[in-house]
């Protein structure tokens, strides 16, 4: 076994304990698979493989004085193709972020938006007050479970960007006319609502991601349901993986996954057509983090005239939005090391596949792809659409 | 080099201000106070001097709700000592300075400096609540102290400081300033950094805040408000319409109408 001097052996126990399998870090065969396959990996210093490297070499703190680790969108793509296993996105890449957060050494952006979750529990520094301004004018009222005071069916955890983000309040108030056509019934939390924190976590702040847990913790804990669906697969990664591990233990399902059991009943309801091609982008935290393919792509079938076809890289080897890990708050300093986005790239690949519309599932993907559509030549026409809008738009008035 | 910082909370733009039914202050009941910016600049540039420099540095705010996650955090980036002021606990002591005026604040925190004996004050140059102009030259006057605002850097040699004073217009001063002396400051040399979640929570289990009793406040010499309102529109603008010549020809007609034609 390596011997690892003390002053790394912090880092190495944190990476180890990180995640389940941490151990396996221990197997790295320097292969470098997962640098290769690394949308950003020829711009880091230190892509997975050579931090492993530098690792049981002792010499980490060559790593500390980089800030190249921060274009880590946490995708899962390295650790999708780890021929030994090793949990590289939660163990490895988010504990070096983890120990450059400490040290001081973090972006601007990303520290606004750490600072917004602390105070306001939300990274767009909204008030936490308005969490459901979203809902106020939808007939029939949307349940705010701390104003009803009555078991619901299903809670709904609505997330940060469909609750305050303008462009994707559109995809909650589609959600609500999809869920109350099906006469679900449902309630959101509304001002008890907190980040789930997951991207926080992954973009290193695990002391921030504990706080906003236990928060949504309390607020799950007051309220009867029977289980719980998101619009986010970010919050359906936090709160179905990492809550459980803090004590909050609830049954959820990502939105598509909760729609898609209960096609026979949506189907009859989707009688407008929406004639286009289409393609369909799969989110790394429903995908290849959690490998819900087939729901998403069978709500699309089921819309008539929605023609799908896959991009070039699709289900497990999809390309990641660059979104995640703390990517969304890291748009200007990844822009400046790489004058290109990953939601570009994205956007190339539709446009290539012919499609009209790109379909998302991910709350952070309308507003990325719409802003990618704008700069790649010929993409004006592209219209970026959640699953959630297309059934509601196939459902007519 | 002792280096007192004074920081003081106030009401957070995020939420919408409201006015108090009496007409003449912002109604506490849903504000939500927060760190004043520039003071959250004063601490940076305080930890920076004891970065470099060596030297002790004490936070000093009264207590608001919520000050004492502000004080840890304070501590958790490198702050020695945690000063509390309390007031009249039978008026409610968070609600008695957030009420307050910047003449009454600076004579209560003077009292409480004073005893620290600082070498160098520091605290924000302004504040979006400050009525009855900035709290440091009126804390600077409390304590006999000299007094230079606007200081975006700082350098401590031989007893004496150097502080950058930022002019309109894009001009820098550089002043030597006999200690002790307030600063105002506008901005530290960095921006104030990020401490961790965990840091902060490992701190409020270590730290102590030390609390002290504010004497009476003494608002005098602050102005009274009157009243206290939302901005009115009063006269709107009139708005042109009609193609280029028509526009043209309503234009000269109300310049000479003015008499400026």
């Amino acid at each position: 076994m390596t011997t690892i001097a003390p002053v790394e052996q912090s880092i190495y126990d944190k990476i180890l304990a990180a995640a389940p399998d941490g151990e396996r870090l221990r197997l790295c065969l320097q292969c470098g698979n997962c640098s290769g396959i690394c949308p950003f990996g020829y711009l880091m210093a230190y892509p997975p493989h050579r931090l492993i490297a530098y690792l049981r070499a002792d010499r980490f703190k060559n790593v500390l004085d980089t800030d190249t680790v921060w274009m880590c969108v946490s995708c899962y793509a390295c650790t999708e193709v780890c021929p030994s296993d090793i949990p590289l996105t939660p163990g490895l890449m988010t504990s070096a972020k983890e120990e450059l957060l400490l040290a001081g050494n973090v972006p601007s952006e990303l520290q606004s938006a750490l600072e917004f979750s602390q105070r306001y529990g939300n990274p767009l520094g909204e008030s936490p007050r308005k969490r459901a301004d979203w809902a106020k004018d939808i007939q029939p009222e949307v349940k705010i479970m701390g104003k009803v005071r009555q078991p619901v069916d299903v809670l709904w955890f609505v997330g940060d960007y469909p609750s305050y983000h303008p462009r994707v309040q559109s995809i909650a108030k589609a959600l609500t006319k999809v869920l109350n056509a099906l006469g679900v019934d449902f309630g959101i939390l509304g001002p008890e609502e907190y980040s789930d924190g997951d991207s926080q976590r992954l973009a290193g702040e695990r002391g921030l991601f504990e706080m906003l847990a236990e928060r949504n913790g309390m607020a799950f804990g007051k309220y009867q349901f029977n289980e719980i669906i998101t619009t986010d697969p970010h919050a359906y990664n936090a709160i179905k993986n990492e809550y459980p591990g803090l004590g909050i233990s609830y049954p959820i399902k990502h939105y598509t996954e909760f729609l898609a059991e209960r096609l026979d009943q949506l189907k009859p309801l989707l009688k407008k057509e929406v004639k286009a091609r289409v393609t369909y982008h799969d989110p790394c935290y429903l995908g290849r983090a959690n490998e819900i393919f087939d729901q998403p792509r069978a709500l699309l079938e089921a819309i008539p005239g929605v023609e799908l076809v896959e991009m070039f890289h699709n289900h497990k080897n999809s390309l990641c939005c660059g979104g995640g890990g703390g990517g969304m708050w890291l748009d200007g300093f990844q822009w400046e090391k790489a004058h290109v986005r990953l939601s570009e790239w994205r956007v190339k690949e539709a446009m290539s596949e012919g499609a009209e519309i790109l379909a998302v599932a991910c709350p952070y993907e309308t507003p990325r792809f719409e802003d990618a559509a704008k700069t790649v030549e010929g993409a004006g026409e592209l219209k970026v659409k959640d699953i959630a809008e297309l059934l509601a738009e196939a459902m007519g008035d | 080099m002792n280096i007192v910082v004074l920081v003081k909370l106030v009401p957070d733009l995020v939420e919408e201000l409201n006015i108090d039914p009496s007409g003449a202050a912002l109604d506490m009941s849903w504000l939500r106070l927060i760190i004043n910016e520039f003071d959250d600049h004063a601490i940076e540039q305080a930890i920076l001097l004891k970065e470099r420099g060596g030297g002790q540095v004490t936070i000093v705010a009264p207590e608001y709700e919520g000050v004492d996650e502000v004080l840890f955090t304070a501590a958790a980036k490198g702050a020695d000592r945690l000063i509390k002021l309390s007031g009249d606990a039978s008026a409610g002591s968070a609600q008695v300075f957030v009420a307050a005026n910047n003449h009454a604040l600076a004579r209560a925190c003077a009292a409480v400096i004073k005893e620290l004996q600082p070498d160098l004050v520091l605290t924000g140059v302004q504040a979006n609540n400050d009525l009855d102009g900035p709290l440091g030259p009126t804390l600077a006057e409390c304590l006999g102290m000299p007094y230079v605002g606007y200081i975006s850097g700082v350098t401590v040699s031989d007893g004496k400081v150097t502080a950058r004073k930022e002019y309109p217009g894009g001009l820098i001063a550089e002043m030597e300033v006999k200690l002790p002396a307030v600063l105002g400051i506008q901005a530290a040399e960095q921006p104030p950094r990020y401490v961790a979640v965990s840091k902060v929570r490992m701190v409020m289990k270590t730290a102590a805040i030390e609390e002290r009793a504010a004497d009476a406040l003494d608002p005098s010499g602050g102005p009274a408000v009157g009243r206290m309102f939302q901005p009115e529109a009063a006269v709107h603008a009139e708005m042109i319409t009609g193609s280029p010549d028509e526009v043209a020809d309503k234009l000269v007609s109300i310049f000479k109408e003015a008499g400026v034609l």
